[in-house]
């Protein structure tokens, strides 16, 4: 029998510490849309996904008021479209973007992932003419979100990849310096990208997933931070096992939307991602909990392993709450999106260089970072290369999403808006990589044994 | 389908009754009922049963929330399953 304290829990989390589903993300293949017509191809998929999409918002909302707990977004992945483009007879995928985004404004969605390329050995003709035409498909949609995926552990990184990819941040910017470069807040660059990840910007629906899934990312920053306010000055396995069983609870509550949610919809039900996704919202900020573990700020020494216990006690607790966890689970470090992080950050403590390490230990990688408009495609592309050799070498997803805010310097602020919220601009190095870049090739798949 | 519903307020007269008489007007039986009035707020909460209810769960949920608006107290309907997920392994 429920007691009135267990209720009481359970209405509190949701009112005053931000529990929410963060997000239910439908996977649609659009494996069967290629055509060698272009238009054909186009039409192919506006109308797939809006047939399959159809009642997606409307379930979600039905939900959310049945059981009382607020689902964020409801939103949309596809199979990356370089595949799915390659067939047509085409030099550019941005009418491909523009279906997308027109897609989901149908469907009510607010953002679609899969404007996506695989290539961490190599480049195929689509993967380029993908690539290329990000910066042009992020400008003339609103709602599309583009992910690259330059390296993984198995296939070592593409260097020639990542070359191209600071040139492709650095265009993105440009051709969106209206809006502080808010182009590439919708971009990606990944190493061991995930198929089944519900989030955005990274989502998309990977080749191995069945022809329609149904995809859960949970969130409660606010929830853990309120709960270790409990183990004030209590030993760590205190704290880890705190974050365990308060990471169960959250999970249970995305795998029963979820369930719920693909009965309805009729398709069946992939993953939990069980991540810490934080809001500019106050408590709801991961760095608040490293803090609240008894660091004066976010990013001073001890940080790190403040984050890696974060990280591991949230997979644990989730994992046995869900039948299938998956996708990124662990807690993300966006700068932007976070409270905490943001004033880190502006106070000068939390720097670009302790974000990285940071990323060893976290779910993801260097997250919504504001750096200097003029810093230079190179030296961006060398961040990614750092950024995907700790993703290879420890078997572990990284990516980078990092605004060059155009005409902004050390000091100034960006301002995404919503859930993206605004970022600091950080100081990157001035100092050269250009001729570290300028060699391209492949740096090779590292060994796994001998682990040191 | 059971739900439960809570109502968390300033305490005042017919709280109870006015909650219980638009129950009654949708159909929905009161199984179980446990409340409190702490420093002045009154806390209650009810397992109802909804099986013979003239309304969707969430029609109810969305009109005992406006009904509670109307008289300054916090009244949520919501599916049971959420709870017991939470609260047993």
């Amino acid at each position: 029998m429920l007691t009135q304290k267990d209720i009481f829990q359970t209405i509190d989390m949701i009112d005053k510490r931000h529990l929410d589903i963060r997000t239910i993300t439908m996977g649609i293949s659009l494996r069967d849309c290629a055509h060698p017509d272009m238009k054909a191809s186009c039409d192919k998929i506006y109308d797939k996904i809006t047939k399959r999409a159809e009642n997606l918002v409307a379930v979600g909302e039905q939900i959310e008021r049945e059981f009382g707990i607020p689902i964020v977004n409801k939103r949309i992945s596809v199979t990356p479209i370089s595949m799915v483009a390659e067939a047509s007879d085409t030099d550019t995928y941005v009418p491909f973007a523009e279906t997308l985004d027109r897609a989901a404004k149908t469907c009510g969605v607010n953002f679609i992932g899969g404007f996506s390329a695989l290539v961490q050995k190599g480049c195929t003709k689509g993967d380029r003419i993908l690539i290329e035409s990000i910066p042009e498909a992020m400008a003339r949609t609103e709602r599309v979100c583009a992910s690259v995926n330059v390296g993984s552990t198995r296939a070592g990184i593409n260097m020639n990849a990542v070359a191209l990819m600071g040139r492709i941040i650095k265009d993105t910017a440009k051709i969106t310096e209206d809006n502080d470069g808010l182009g590439c807040a919708k971009l990606v660059v990944f190493c061991n990208a995930v198929e089944d990840n519900p989030f955005m910007a990274g989502a998309f629906h990977g080749v191995g997933e069945p022809e329609c899934v149904l995809n859960v990312g949970v969130s409660g920053p606010g929830v853990v931070y309120h709960a270790l306010k409990n183990v004030k000055g209590r030993p760590f396995d205190e704290v880890a096992e705190t974050i365990k069983r308060t990471a169960f609870q959250i999970t249970r509550m995305g795998q029963i939307v979820g369930n719920e949610a693909s009965k309805r919809l009729g398709v069946p039900f992939g993953i939990v991602d069980l991540s810490l996704a934080p809001t500019p919202a106050v408590g709801d900020s991961v760095a608040r909990i490293l803090e609240e573990m008894g660091l004066e700020t976010c990013g001073i020494h001890g940080t790190t392993a403040a984050l890696a216990l974060l990280n591991d006690a949230v997979k644990k607790g989730g994992v046995m709450a869900s039948n299938h966890v998956g996708g990124l689970s662990g807690a993300f470090i966006p700068v932007s999106e976070d409270e905490g992080m943001i004033a880190a950050a502006e106070s000068g403590v939390l720097t670009l260089n302790k974000l990285e390490a940071m990323t060893c230990v976290c779910s993801v990688g260097l997250d919504m970072i504001a750096v200097p408009g003029d810093t230079s495609a190179e030296t961006i592309s060398a961040i990614i290369a750092d950024e995907a050799a700790i993703g290879m070498v420890n078997s572990k997803t990284t990516a980078v999403r990092i605004i060059p805010a155009p005409g902004k310097t050390v000091g100034d602020r960006v301002e995404m808006g919503g859930l993206l919220g605004s970022a600091p601009v950080m100081p990157a190095y001035n100092q050269s990589s250009a001729d570290f870049i300028a060699r391209g090739g492949r740096i090779p798949a590292p060994l796994q044994s001998l682990k040191n | 389908m059971n739900a439960i519903v809570t109502v968390v307020g300033k305490d005042q007269v017919g709280i109870i009754a006015s909650v219980c008489n638009q129950l009654a007007q949708y159909n929905i039986n009161v199984l179980d009922i446990s409340q409190t009035v702490m420093q002045g707020y009154f806390t209650m909460m009810m397992v109802v049963d909804m099986s013979a209810s003239n309304k969707p769960i969430e029609d109810v949920s969305v009109h005992m929330e406006e009904i509670g608006n109307q008289s300054g107290l916090s009244i949520r309907v919501q599916r049971e399953d959420i709870f017991e997920a939470m609260h047993r392994v």
